[in-house]
């Protein structure tokens, strides 16, 4: 998992992303790592994944790329939000870690995940799915040029299939 | 709730507390809060350098961090009301987490949901919004009642000297609305084109 996650780091910083916005996620968690470390870019934990729309809305303003993180239990979380990137036409980009799709355990995560694609739609915002580890690179990177270039929102779900089990039942 | 609860005489003059406020820190970027405080701010005459929102309600001071960030040497001043403040209160925790030194958040509070009708709100049932942005690890705080702290208050803000919430009590009655532009792509490029970037 990390050699496409390493891919992504260095996507988004070639892409020229300075701020990095996330509500912390197990497949994202390499990704997150990386920022942190790296001098450039700032990593900016959130309480609320809401609250990285409107701060990626208020980089712009101040003439930085920013890209949020979230899994995708958060896509709802942003609904309302992403009326500011619509009204105003900011561009936007999230990296969505998916669950509750691929061997999923836990059947909360499942309501989120069926609907996350089509949230996203209805608000306007574009959505790659990724499901390879070597569409990742292309794919993020495309993504970037169509969010800044063109001042769109865009998506782009890394599938559950791609992140892999998430381990629960441990023995002892 | 009867009508004697709708206004609240204690407090400043929302509109005169904002335009002496905005007159001490002429350098500052501005994000307004929806409703009322967008308002005042226009009201308080207009400058390329204030983004209006009219919506995305909770988001006024997510929007000030991530300027913030990208403008580490100009003041950036997120000036909102109670409601808007506390729908994005866990941002004051993310603030927190990032302080950086040129942001400042003011709060004009009537203690009610004006554009609504006048409900209270929570700051008019004991909650304190300086008490949380002192606990979210904020490097200072005010509480301010008086029209002689609001020039202070803007150097403050134009210092840059640690991020910053005030809490203006403010009276709760009805004004007459002021209205900025409701084009957000208009106000997004021209606050841009003042930093000196162009459009698409």
């Amino acid at each position: 998992m990390s050699e496409w996650q390493d891919q992504l780091f260095e996507v988004l910083k070639a892409g020229g992303i300075k701020q990095v916005a996330y509500v912390p996620d197990a497949g994202h968690a390499r990704l997150i790592e990386r920022v942190e470390d790296e001098p450039g870019l700032r990593g900016i934990v959130l309480t609320t994944e809401e609250e990285g729309v409107a701060l990626a809305c208020g980089a712009w303003l101040g003439g930085e790329r920013a890209a949020l993180l979230m899994q995708s239990s958060g896509v709802g979380n942003c609904v309302n939000m992403l009326s500011l990137v619509s009204n105003c036409r900011f561009p936007f980009l999230t990296l969505v870690t998916m669950r509750g799709e691929w061997a999923e355990f836990n059947p909360w995560q499942v309501p989120m995940a069926k609907a996350t694609q089509e949230v996203l739609e209805s608000m306007g915002v574009s959505v790659f799915r990724v499901t390879q580890a070597n569409e990742v690179a292309p794919t993020v990177q495309a993504a970037v040029e169509l969010a800044f270039d063109s001042d769109q929102a865009v998506a782009v779900l890394l599938s559950q299939r791609l992140i892999g089990r998430k381990s629960w039942l441990h023995t002892n | 709730m009867a009508a004697h609860e709708l206004t609240d005489t204690d407090g400043l003059d929302r509109r005169s507390a904002t335009a002496r406020l905005l007159s001490a820190c002429p350098d500052a970027l501005v994000i307004s809060g929806l409703g009322s405080a967008s308002y005042d701010v226009f009201a308080a005459g207009d400058r390329s350098s204030n983004f209006y929102l009219w919506g995305a309600m909770g988001g006024a001071a997510a929007m000030g961090l991530g300027l913030a960030l990208a403008q580490p040497r100009r003041p950036v001043l997120v000036l909102t009301g109670d409601g808007e403040q506390l729908m994005g209160m866990g941002t004051l925790a993310s603030i927190g987490a990032q302080r950086p030194a040129n942001l400042s958040v003011v709060v004009l509070d009537n203690g009610r949901y004006a554009e609504t009708g006048m409900q209270r709100s929570h700051t008019a049932l004991g909650v304190s919004l300086p008490a949380v942005a002192a606990a979210c690890g904020f490097a200072w705080t005010l509480d301010i009642g008086e029209m002689g702290a609001l020039a202070p208050l803007g150097a403050r803000i134009e210092a840059m000297h640690g991020c910053g919430l005030a809490r203006i009590k403010v009276r709760a009655e009805e004004v007459p609305r002021a209205l900025p532009s409701r084009d957000g792509v208009w106000l997004k490029n021209r606050f841009r084109s003042a930093l000196g970037f162009l459009p698409m």
